[in-house]
C-alpha cells in the first residue's frame, strides 16, 4: 500500500472540511481524526474503487459523530427561525462573503450535498455512496438547499416554511 | 415539449446531462425564463463557493497531518513478530507473558478455539436459541457489563443460531453463532480487553482451518470466526463492524 495515495487526498479533504465546518482550526482537525481513522481502515478499502469517495465517506462518518458530540452545530431550529435575506451588499468580496454566510444557514445535511456537488464535483452516484444516502434524498436536498440559498441571496422574501398558528 | 424535471435541471447545472438533453433544455428554457433564472443563480453559486474554497487546495498542508501514521502498518507488524514469537515459545509461557500487545492475538486463537469447539454441535450448539433473543442479549449484556447487540445478518444470509457465555482471561465472554442455509456457521466472540482504547484496527488471524477477524473497540475485544475464505468472510466482518458502529 503506497501512503501517497492517501497524501495526495489531503489538499482536497481539506478544503472539504473547511467549508463543511467553516473555522480552519476546527477542519483541519477534522481532516486530521479522518486520516487516523482512514489509516486504521485502510485494511477495508478495496483497491480500484473510488479511494477519494471512501475518504469523504469517512470524514462524513467523523464529522456526523463529532456534531452529535460537541453539538457545535445547531441546525435543528434552522427551519423555524425566520429567514432573513442577508444581500444588498456589492462587490465580488462581499459576495462571497455572503454566500458563506448562507452557506452556514443551511442545515449540514444540506451542506454537505451543496458542497460534493458544487466544490467537489462529484457525481450524484457518488454523493449518494458516500453519505450513504438514497440518490433520491441527494436530489431533494440539493435542490432545497440551492432553492433556500438563491432565495436568501437573492434578497427575496422567503415564504415561511412553518405555519405559525 | 415533454416537461423537464427538476432532477435534470440539476444535472444541467452540474454538467451532467448528455448533449441531447442539453439541448432539450436550452429549448426548455428559453420558453421558461423563471427556470432559467434559478438555474442561471445555482450556476452562480457553484461558481462562488468554488472562488471561495477553492484557494484552500494552494495552502501548505500543515505538518501535523502528513505526519499522521499509519497505525494499522505499526500494530501490524507488532502483532507478526509477537505471533512470531508465540508460535516458537509463547504457547509454552503464554500464561506468564500476557501483555497489552498480545492480548489481540490470543484474541484471536480464544475465538478460534471457541468457535471451533461450538460450532460442530448439533444438539447444543447454544445455551439460548434465537428464539429468545432479546432474553440472549440482556443476559449477556448484563454479564458483561454493557450494551450488546447480536449484529443481523440476514442480509448476508446468516440467521442468528443463538448464542452462550464462556469464561475467558478477562472474565465474561459473550459467544453469537450464526448459520447460513447450507449449515456454514460463523461466531462473533465479545470480551473485555485491557490495551489502547483508540485501537480499532481490523486484523486478520488464521488460526488452523479457522480464519478470524478481530479488533478492539473501547475496552472490548471483537472477533469473528468461519471456517472460510478470508475475502469471504471480511465481507461478514465489515457488516459487523458497521452495525456495531453506526
Amino acid at each position: 500500500m503506497d501512503r501517497r495515495l492517501i497524501i495526495e487526498h489531503i489538499p482536497r479533504l481539506r478544503r472539504y472540511a473547511r467549508a463543511l465546518v467553516g473555522d480552519r482550526y476546527v477542519a483541519d482537525d477534522l481532516v486530521q481524526d479522518t486520516l487516523e481513522r482512514a489509516w486504521n481502515k485502510f485494511y477495508l478499502w478495496r483497491p480500484g474503487s473510488d479511494l477519494r469517495a471512501w475518504l469523504f465517506t469517512i470524514m462524513h462518518n467523523v464529522f456526523v459523530n463529532q456534531a452529535r458530540r460537541r453539538r457545535y452545530e445547531i441546525e435543528q431550529a434552522m427551519d423555524e427561525l425566520p429567514a432573513v435575506a442577508v444581500r444588498a451588499t456589492q462587490g465580488e468580496q462581499l459576495e462571497l462573503q455572503d454566500v458563506d454566510r448562507v452557506l452556514r444557514t443551511l442545515s449540514a445535511e444540506q451542506r454537505e450535498v451543496v458542497l460534493l456537488v458544487a466544490v467537489e464535483q462529484l457525481t450524484y452516484e457518488q454523493v449518494s455512496h458516500a453519505l450513504d444516502i438514497p440518490i433520491g434524498t441527494v436530489m431533494s436536498r440539493l435542490s432545497r438547499a440551492r432553492e433556500r440559498m438563491r432565495q436568501l441571496l437573492g434578497g427575496q422574501t422567503v415564504v415561511p416554511l412553518k405555519v405559525v398558528k | 415539449m415533454k416537461p423537464v424535471t427538476e432532477v435534470e435541471l440539476h444535472a444541467y447545472v452540474d454538467g451532467a446531462v448528455s448533449e441531447g438533453t442539453r439541448a432539450e433544455i436550452d429549448a426548455w428554457l428559453r420558453s421558461h425564463p423563471e427556470d432559467a433564472e434559478r438555474l442561471r443563480a445555482y450556476a452562480e453559486q457553484n461558481a462562488l463557493l468554488r472562488s471561495l474554497y477553492n484557494p484552500v487546495l494552494d495552502e501548505q498542508v500543515p505538518a501535523a497531518l502528513l505526519a499522521v501514521h499509519p497505525r494499522v502498518w505499526r500494530r501490524y507488524t507488532a502483532a507478526a513478530v509477537v505471533f512470531a514469537a508465540g508460535i516458537g515459545l509463547g504457547w509454552m509461557v503464554r500464561g506468564l507473558f500476557i501483555t497489552p500487545q498480545i492480548v489481540p492475538v490470543s484474541l484471536a486463537r480464544l475465538a478460534a478455539t471457541a468457535h471451533s469447539v461450538y460450532s460442530p454441535e448439533v444438539r447444543h450448539p447454544v445455551e439460548v436459541t434465537a428464539n429468545e433473543e432479546e432474553h440472549l442479549v440482556r443476559w449477556l449484556s448484563k454479564r458483561l457489563g454493557t450494551t450488546l447487540k447480536a449484529p443481523k445478518l440476514a442480509p448476508l444470509g446468516y440467521e442468528l443460531v443463538g448464542g452462550r457465555l464462556l469464561s475467558g482471561p478477562q472474565g465474561p465472554v459473550a459467544h453469537f453463532m450464526y448459520q447460513d442455509g447450507r449449515g456454514q456457521r460463523l461466531t462473533l466472540y465479545v470480551s473485555r480487553q485491557r490495551g489502547d482504547p483508540r485501537d480499532t484496527a481490523f486484523r486478520f488471524s488464521q488460526e488452523d482451518r479457522v480464519s478470524v477477524f478481530y479488533w478492539v473497540d473501547g475496552n472490548f475485544g471483537y472477533a469473528l470466526s468461519g471456517e472460510m475464505k478470508r475475502e469471504q468472510l471480511l465481507q461478514v466482518a465489515e457488516v459487523v463492524y458497521k452495525q456495531l458502529n453506526p
